[in-house]
């Protein structure tokens, strides 16, 4: 990862969380608020996703809205075989995150599908190809989900 | 719901928003519509909420934000709608949810997120939680994670 992260860099990290707008120009629009000029911002996003800080930039689609599900699953897979379970784990493209932590149960990952059908065909899939169960922890209430704003 | 050319414009941006001086018209070139069509139904899917937001999505652990807590809580199940929304309420608290027990290995209902620069700070954090609850605090455990393996986000086919 590149060293170089200066304080421009981190007000594109903080500031350009949503609002991006949509028009002709949109890079040109929100480089203003920032006081850079547009080819400025573009190469310094696209510094900011080649180096890793940024995931992505793009829109951020809300599944559920699409029409899909989300699930988060936990697996106790065996400290030996986790990098595999992992590439495992991973290959399936409703996978949209996986982290490890730390705990018993040390690979929890969140299955989002368009079609909700899907979820629970993944799911067993993965207890198939790793004989490890996989706990679904579907929401069944929602509280709060705030907006971070952090770094 | 989405239509034919809305897919093709979700499946076009969802790994990345062209980082070139018209993105909307790379977009419809791509998709096969008019720009103008493009951002209309971009700012509908905005509107409608199918969109939650465009920018920058960051990664924490890239970014130093590296302590990422996932606390969980037994709480009583009667109480859980009570208790759920003054932690969601929280400022340090990213998502809050109530999910089903898998017992005896997982004893929690109630999972709230907690960011932070370091372990201590999450701690610091999640004791904040504990006293709020008080006795309903039944057990908790706070789950730290150490790597990312897998962040893409929702993926939809064309």
């Amino acid at each position: 990862m590149s060293e170089s992260f200066d304080a421009i860099d981190r007000r594109i990290v903080n500031e350009l969380q949503g609002g991006f707008p949509i028009c002709e120009r949109p890079y040109a629009e929100a480089a203003a608020g920032l006081g850079l000029d547009e080819d400025d911002l573009i190469a310094r996003i696209g510094r900011l996703v080649a180096d890793g800080r940024l995931s992505r930039f793009a829109p951020m689609f809300n599944a559920e809205r699409l029409g899909g599900a989300v699930c988060l699953c936990g697996m106790a897979v065996p400290p030996d075989r986790f990098d595999a379970v992992a590439g495992q784990v991973n290959a399936h493209a409703e996978v949209a995150h996986n982290y490890a932590r730390e705990h018993a149960l040390n690979m929890w990952f969140v299955l989002a599908s368009e079609d909700p059908a899907r979820i629970e065909t993944v799911a067993a899939q993965i207890e198939a190809e790793t004989g490890l169960e996989v706990c679904r922890m579907p929401k069944l209430d929602e509280y709060y989900i705030g907006l971070r704003v952090e770094a | 719901m989405l239509d034919d050319l809305d897919r093709r414009i979700v499946a076009a941006t969802q790994a990345g928003l062209p980082l070139v001086s018209r993105p909307y018209h790379a977009v419809a070139e791509k998709v096969g519509a008019t720009p103008v069509d493009v951002m209309a139904r971009l700012r509908r899917m905005l509107d409608a909420g199918i969109v939650r937001r465009i920018g920058a999505v960051p990664n924490h652990y890239a970014l130093g934000v590296t302590a990422n807590g996932m606390s969980v809580w037994d709480v009583a199940d009667e109480k859980v709608a009570d208790l759920g929304p003054r932690i969601g309420a929280l400022d340090f608290v990213s998502h809050c949810y109530r999910r089903p027990r898998h017992p005896p290995q997982w004893p929690y209902n109630l999972f709230a997120m907690v960011h932070g620069r370091t372990r201590d700070e999450v701690l610091e954090k999640v004791a904040t939680i504990a006293t709020l609850l008080g006795p309903d605090d039944r057990a908790h455990e706070v789950l730290f994670s150490t790597r990312i393996l897998k962040k893409t986000g929702l993926r939809i086919a064309a």
